[in-house]
Order: C-alpha cells, then sequence, then structure tokens
C-alpha cells in the first residue's frame, strides 16, 4: 500500500484524535485500504472503526459507508492485511484488501473535478440569471438603455470565464470528435455554447437585447449534472469491482532439492518443480500428486460441493483447495497453462463480444447529433434566403442550437441508471457494469447454475430434528477441527441448537476417512462408512458416520438445500415470461431433482465450462437474450458470454469479476428484482426521450420561426430538464422490493 | 438605482463566497461518504480515541 501524506488524511487523523494534534515532526503514516462486504448501517461503522483501533499500531481507522471500505492508518509500515482482516473477522465483518491503493486512483480525481465545474457554472448560472430576470422584468419598463447594457456587461464579465472553464469536457471531448472525422454529441453541444456566447458579446458590445449567456451557462449546468451522474455511476461499478477483487496471494511453497521450503511467485514456478501445499491452501498449479492423500474441494471447477478424495499419482487441478493434507506434488503445468487459465481466456473471448453492445444514449445520439446539426443550418440557410441579414438567421441558428440541446440524453439517461442503481442496492443488488441495466431490460431467457445459486451452495443436515443432541454435540466434537464440509455442517447445526462444542485436542483427521479421537478409552469415528466399518448403500456418500467406542454406528445424512424461495421465484418468472434453463456441472442425477422442484424441465447436468459455453452460444444462435446467474468458476465463461449476468456474492472471485450484478442474502429473490428495475428503468428512459422528443417539437418550430427569446429558451430549457429528472425519481420511489 | 454600485458587488460576494465554501468542501473530503455522515451524525459518544500514539494496543470510549 502506498504511503500517504496527504493533507486530507492528516487533517482527518488529528481530527479523530486529539493526541495526534500535538507536533509530531517527520513521523512518518502508512494507509492501508480494506473493503468490508457487510457493513451496513452507523453501528457496523463503530465497529468497524473501534475493532481496528484495537490493533496495535493503528492510530485511527474511518469508514466509508457509501463504497463499503475502510481506510486504516496505522504509524509503522502496515503488518499484513491479515492482521487486519482477521480482527475483522472475529467482530463478524468480512473484509478483503484492495488490489491497488482506489483513493490515488485516476477515475476519482475525475469524478471532483466534473464536481468543480458543475459548482463553477451552477454559481455562474444563478448570478447570470439574477441578472437577466432583472433585465426581463424592466423591458419596456423603467430601466434605461444604459443599465440593461451595464447588466449585460456584468453578465459577460461571468459568463465567459465559467463557460471556458465549464465547458472544457464537452470542447475536447467535440475537439477529439472532429479529429476523428465523427460527430458525437458534444459537437452540437459545444458549437452551439460557442456560437451562443461569441453572438451575445457581439450583441453586448452593440448593445442589443438578443443576449444568450444566461442560456448557454445553463445548458452548461445542466450537462454537466448529466455527466457527472454518468461518472458517479461508472465509478460506483469499478467500485464495487475492486471491493469483490481482493488480494490474492499467488505464492507456492517450492520444495528445494536439499527439502528446504521456499516461498515463490506462482507465476515463474516450471512444471515438474515440486511443492507443497498444507491443509486449507488453494492449489497453485495443475499437478500430480507425488506424496499424501487429502481431500480436495473441487466446486470451483466442476459446482460439485463434495470434496474429492486423492492420493499419490491422482491430479490436482489449480485453484481447488485441499480440506487436508499436506500433500507433495509435482507441477505438470506453469501457471498460464493451467485449468484455471483456460477457463480466464475463455471468459475474456466471451467478454470481448459483449463489449461490442451500444448503449441506449449512444444509439440515440447516432440518430440525433446530425439532426440537430442540419436543422441549425437549415434555419440559418433559410433566414438568409429570405433576406433577413446574418445577424437574425445566426441568432435563430443559436436559438435552435439550444432548444434542441440534448438535455434527456447528457442528463435523463444518468438520472435514471444512478436512481435504479441505488434501488437495486438498497435491495442488496450491486451493479458492477454501467451499461448492464440496459442490457437486462433485454432478457428473455434465463439460465441458472445449481449449486450456490439454486441452491445456498452449503450442505446441511438433513431431518435434523432426529438426530438427538448427545450424538450432535460428539459429532462436533469431533468435527471442529475439519475443514470437510460436513464436518462444518456439523458443528453448524450444534453451535444453532446452542451446544457446547468443546474441541478435542488429539483428534486426528484421516485423509479420505473421516476424524478419530481416544476418548475415555473409546476409540471415537466421525467419517465415511467404510471408516466406521459400515456396509453402506449410499454410493454418493452424502451422509457421515458416527462411531463411539462399540456402540452401533449413527448416521448424519446431508443435503445441498435449495434456497428457500427457489421455487417461488423461478415460478413468477415463469409467469412473466421468461424461459429457464438449468445448466450444471453437478451429477445429472442431483441437477434433475433440483429442476422438478422448482419446475424446470429444461436442464442439463455433469457439463465443463466449454459444454456450458456451447449451450450458450447455441441459445444465442437461436435469438434468446441470456441471463447467466451462476456462482462457480465453471460459470465464468457463461457469465461472460450471456448477454448479462448475475452472481450470488458467495461466488468465487472470477464469478464475480465477470457478473455484470451481485447480489447478496440467502434468498433468490433479487433476481426477479433485477429484471423488474431493469425493465422500469428502460421505460423511465424511453419516457424521457418521449418526453425531450415531444418539447422539441414545440419549440424547435418556434426557434426556427425565429420568435424564440433568450427569456424563453431559458424556461424552456430547465422546463424539459426538471421534467425528465422528475420522472427518473419516481422510478427510487417505489418500495416493497427489499428481499 | 445608485444602491446597485454596492448591491451588485455585494450580490457577486455572496455568490463567489458560496462557490469558495463549496470548492473547499469538495477539497476537504466532505462529499466522500454521503450515506456514513448520515448515521455519524447520530452518534451522540465521543469519538474513539486511542490513549497514546506508541502503538498501545488499546482503545477507549470518551466518556461523558
Amino acid at each position: 500500500m502506498a504511503q500517504s501524506l496527504s493533507s486530507a488524511d492528516l487533517l482527518e487523523a488529528s481530527a479523530k484524535s486529539p493526541a495526534l494534534s500535538a507536533p509530531r515532526g517527520a513521523e512518518p503514516r502508512f494507509t492501508t485500504v480494506l473493503a468490508v462486504e457487510n457493513m451496513h448501517c452507523g453501528n457496523c461503522m463503530k465497529k468497524v472503526e473501534a475493532t481496528l483501533l484495537l490493533v496495535p499500531h493503528v492510530v485511527a481507522a474511518r469508514t466509508n459507508l457509501s463504497n463499503r471500505r475502510v481506510s486504516i492508518t496505522t504509524d509503522v509500515a502496515p503488518p499484513t492485511v491479515e492482521t487486519f482482516t482477521s480482527a475483522l473477522d472475529a467482530a463478524g465483518f468480512k473484509a478483503t484488501a484492495l488490489r491497488s491503493d482506489p483513493l490515488r486512483a485516476a477515475a476519482g480525481e475525475d469524478d471532483s473535478d466534473y464536481v468543480r465545474r458543475l459548482g463553477v457554472a451552477g454559481f455562474a448560472a444563478a448570478n447570470i440569471m439574477l441578472l437577466s430576470v432583472a433585465v426581463w422584468s424592466g423591458h419596456g419598463g423603467d430601466m434605461p438603455a444604459s443599465l440593461q447594457t451595464l447588466f449585460h456587461w456584468l453578465s459577460a464579465l461571468i459568463a465567459l470565464p465559467a463557460i471556458a472553464y465549464a465547458g472544457q469536457p464537452f470542447f475536447s471531448s467535440a475537439r477529439r470528435a472532429l479529429a476523428a472525422r465523427s460527430l458525437n454529441m458534444d459537437v452540437p453541444i459545444s458549437l452551439g455554447v460557442t456560437l451562443a456566447t461569441a453572438m451575445s458579446l457581439y450583441q453586448t458590445v452593440r448593445g442589443s437585447e438578443q443576449v444568450y449567456f444566461d442560456a448557454a451557462i445553463t445548458l452548461l449546468f445542466f450537462l454537466l449534472v448529466g455527466r457527472t451522474l454518468d461518472q458517479v455511476m461508472r465509478r460506483r461499478a469499478k467500485g464495487a469491482a475492486e471491493n469483490l477483487l481482493g488480494l490474492r496471494t499467488p505464492v507456492t511453497s517450492v520444495l528445494r532439492a536439499d527439502g528446504s521450503l521456499e516461498r515463490v511467485a506462482t507465476s515463474v514456478v516450471a512444471p515438474g518443480t515440486r511443492f507443497i501445499v498444507a491443509a486449507g491452501e488453494c492449489i497453485p498449479l495443475d499437478a500430480t500428486i507425488i506424496r499424501g492423500a487429502a481431500s480436495i474441494d473441487e466446486s470451483l471447477i466442476t459446482g460439485e460441493s463434495l470434496p474429492r478424495n486423492v492420493t499419490a499419482g491422482d491430479k490436482l487441478y489449480s485453484g481447488t483447495v485441499a480440506l487436508s493434507g499436506p500433500l507433495e506434488a509435482e507441477a505438470t503445468a506453469a501457471a498460464d497453462d493451467t485449468l484455471l487459465a483456460d477457463i480466464a481466456r475463455l471468459m475474456q473471448t466471451a467478454e470481448q463480444a459483449r463489449g461490442r453492445y451500444v448503449r441506449l444514449a449512444d444509439r440515440a445520439a447516432r440518430m440525433y447529433a446530425p439532426a440537430v446539426h442540419i436543422l441549425g443550418a437549415a434555419t440559418f440557410v433559410g433566414w438568409m434566403l429570405a433576406g433577413q441579414g446574418w445577424e437574425r438567421a445566426l441568432t435563430a441558428a443559436i436559438a435552435v442550437l439550444i432548444i434542441t440541446c440534448p438535455c434527456a440524453l447528457a442528463l435523463a439517461v444518468p438520472v435514471v441508471q444512478v436512481v435504479a442503481s441505488s434501488r437495486l442496492f438498497r435491495s442488496g443488488i450491486i451493479l458492477k457494469a454501467a451499461d448492464g441495466l440496459e442490457r437486462l431490460a433485454e432478457i428473455d431467457t434465463i439460465v441458472l447454475d445449481k449449486t450456490g445459486t439454486l441452491t445456498r451452495g452449503i450442505p446441511m443436515l438433513a431431518a435434523a430434528p432426529s438426530v438427538s443432541d448427545t450424538v450432535l454435540a460428539r459429532a462436533a466434537a469431533l468435527g471442529s477441527s475439519s475443514r470437510h464440509p460436513y464436518a462444518q455442517a456439523v458443528v453448524r447445526e450444534a453451535s444453532a441448537r446452542g451446544l457446547v462444542i468443546a474441541p478435542i485436542p488429539d483428534a486426528a483427521e484421516v485423509a479420505g476417512g473421516g476424524m478419530r479421537a481416544e476418548i475415555d478409552g473409546n476409540d471415537v469415528r466421525l467419517g465415511s462408512a467404510k471408516f466406521c466399518g459400515v456396509a453402506d448403500a449410499d454410493a454418493e456418500g452424502s451422509s457421515l458416520w458416527l462411531r463411539d467406542g462399540s456402540s452401533a454406528p449413527v448416521a448424519l445424512r446431508f443435503e445441498d438445500r435449495l434456497r428457500a424461495d427457489a421455487a417461488s421465484v423461478t415460478a413468477a418468472l415463469r409467469a412473466k415470461g421468461y424461459k429457464l434453463e438449468i445448466l450444471s456441472g453437478d451429477r445429472a442425477a442431483a441437477v434433475g431433482e433440483a429442476a422438478d422442484a422448482v419446475g424446470i424441465t429444461d436442464w442439463r447436468g455433469g457439463l465443463r465450462p466449454d459444454e456450458k459455453l456451447a449451450r450458450l452460444e447455441a441459445l444465442k444462435k437461436s435469438g434468446a437474450h441470456i441471463l447467466m446467474v451462476g456462482d462457480g468458476l465453471n460459470d465464468a465463461p457463461a457469465l461472460a458470454a450471456g448477454h448479462a449476468s448475475l452472481s450470488p456474492s458467495t461466488a468465487v472471485d472470477v464469478a464475480q469479476t465477470a457478473a455484470d450484478a451481485i447480489f447478496q442474502g440467502d434468498k433468490l429473490a433479487p433476481v426477479t428484482v433485477l429484471l423488474d428495475v431493469a425493465k422500469a428503468a428502460r421505460r423511465s428512459a424511453l419516457q424521457n426521450f418521449a418526453i425531450a422528443i415531444g418539447y422539441n417539437a414545440v419549440f424547435v418550430p418556434l426557434a426556427m420561426a425565429g420568435v424564440v427569446t433568450p427569456l424563453i429558451a431559458a424556461i424552456a430549457m430547465s422546463a424539459s430538464s426538471i421534467a425528465v429528472t422528475a420522472n427518473a425519481l419516481r422510478l427510487g420511489l417505489a418500495k416493497g422490493d427489499r428481499p | 438605482m445608485t444602491s446597485l454600485a454596492w448591491l451588485v458587488p455585494v450580490a457577486l460576494f455572496l455568490g463567489a463566497l458560496g462557490l469558495a465554501t463549496f470548492l473547499w468542501a469538495l477539497r476537504s473530503n466532505q462529499f466522500e461518504d454521503l450515506d456514513g455522515a448520515g448515521w455519524r451524525a447520530l452518534d451522540d459518544e465521543k469519538p474513539l480515541v486511542k490513549p497514546s500514539t506508541d502503538g498501545a494496543s488499546s482503545a477507549q470510549r470518551g466518556t461523558h
């Protein structure tokens, strides 16, 4: 993390802690920024700050609820990030380090730049309007012409520097577009503003009444509001993506020839290198096991929640997790050639296809920009042909450019998107892609993954009430030192019942078997049927057995439960006319069972990532707009290929990166909310276009006829901007969709 | 009409003052966390303070 000595940080630190306001010379300060996922309210903020202040060397911690981050200031070079994350973890917060220091990111600078220009434009617009109102009300009254000219000069004095400064983003963008021999919306904006300003200055010098300073600066003000909102939206999306991409530790423990271990960056480990994987670690590279046996959690690759037991000679895939260990393995591929890397590449290719999507506002701008220019030019030519002189002609043309100001494009669409994304945020959905809403509105087919999407993705104890407290307490005591998902499910159930779980210190884990311990001279085992000496008919092995000494073994069965509202949500989606399909990497039988439970007839099981992708492509060929909902690494390419995509917040990093939106919580309901809000946002954006077109239909003919005075132009422009904004805000008023 | 001679500059000065305040607020990150600021306003307790700067590992709440 970068060392931070910015004045804002120091100011913040001294404001928080009186002890720090004493002169402290060149005392170093370091800043670490963490993303805290589940920080929702003022109490969470206080708890996070208090927790972090207890960590040694932390001098200040400042949370930011808007982007769910906390900035930690330390007086020594920050210890490992784990110091902070584990402290927060103990307090019940899930924190991850950010890849880069986001405070220094260029995007942030850009953002406040727009706001600064907006402030200047607002100040200038208000003051010029003050002068203009005085002039208008003095019209035909007792206001002497000299005073009117003085007011015009004052307006010019404020307007010229303000326009030069506030209009900068539009001018430079228009220049870039012209240099590339193309037209964008900024060209007519720049043309209109520049012409209006120049013409007004000329008229001011001549002492005429046709002065448009107010219209020019108000136009810039409204356009900047739109730009700023658009920027906020993009930054929010970018920040959400950054929060999700927590810091990974791409390090491998390489076994040297002399038997020593060395931590080496995974990217430089060559095939053939031997390395060690400890229990609980992520497998860094595709490899073959040399020595040892372990249970491997491959849910990342296959979507299967049951661990696979491996031993010497078996293959390991990078990205999977060793639940027990240690293992000694030999790398069979370099980091760039692993299955994980292949999936990442599949994903990138799929994503490129989506990059070609053109945003609604841009599509409208393509038609709108030429139309504005043609109308303006036609007005000028028309008045010249009518023999009215260039002044009259230019004034009318400027009026047309100002009236046709693309407020609906520049202001209304960003307002709609910001309002819609705030509403989604309240419902626990984080929108990551700025144009995601528009794509979501076009969805007609929904493809779901099973494990972790339709289901919770966590095994739960089945028929829990039939298991006695004593059995459960004993099983939990043994299971508490294992990372196996079933053992953890037992511990969860036991703590939910409020049982006391006393860990057994000498409990040992037998790879591929289970846990065993000596308690009061009895051999107590928790594990597979074979391990406990039972002939079990359950071939799928979705159960654990507990054998306490010589007493009869007891079976504990597990299931991956569907999300509580899975069936009702899928039924509601079907009722709304969406086509549903399940694509899963899990066993066909398990997928079929889940599909029956939620009433989906189209399902496929046992699919590899590329098979999922192929099925998606086939659907796309038939003209479907697919929403892909998935959580596993095996879903990532499919998520990137779908027209739009959604992941639960429990999904793996890669899936969250690929997805357009992330939903939090245990329910599936956010899928419906997301699609509804997207549709409403689209409707709202189209209404705004209609408002803008209707308003143009009334005022453009007037402007072309030359009867639009500066007063009418100013009123019309403000009225249309307020109308489209108010229409967009209606979207945020709808309530009752909280999960 | 002579009142305009000082009314106009006063109006402009007040406007500029507002602008300067806004730019200052922007610079000092007052708009950094709009959601959080709402909650902080409701917090009656004194800010959490470390007893000393030498890395002591305890934090205490200010008492009223």
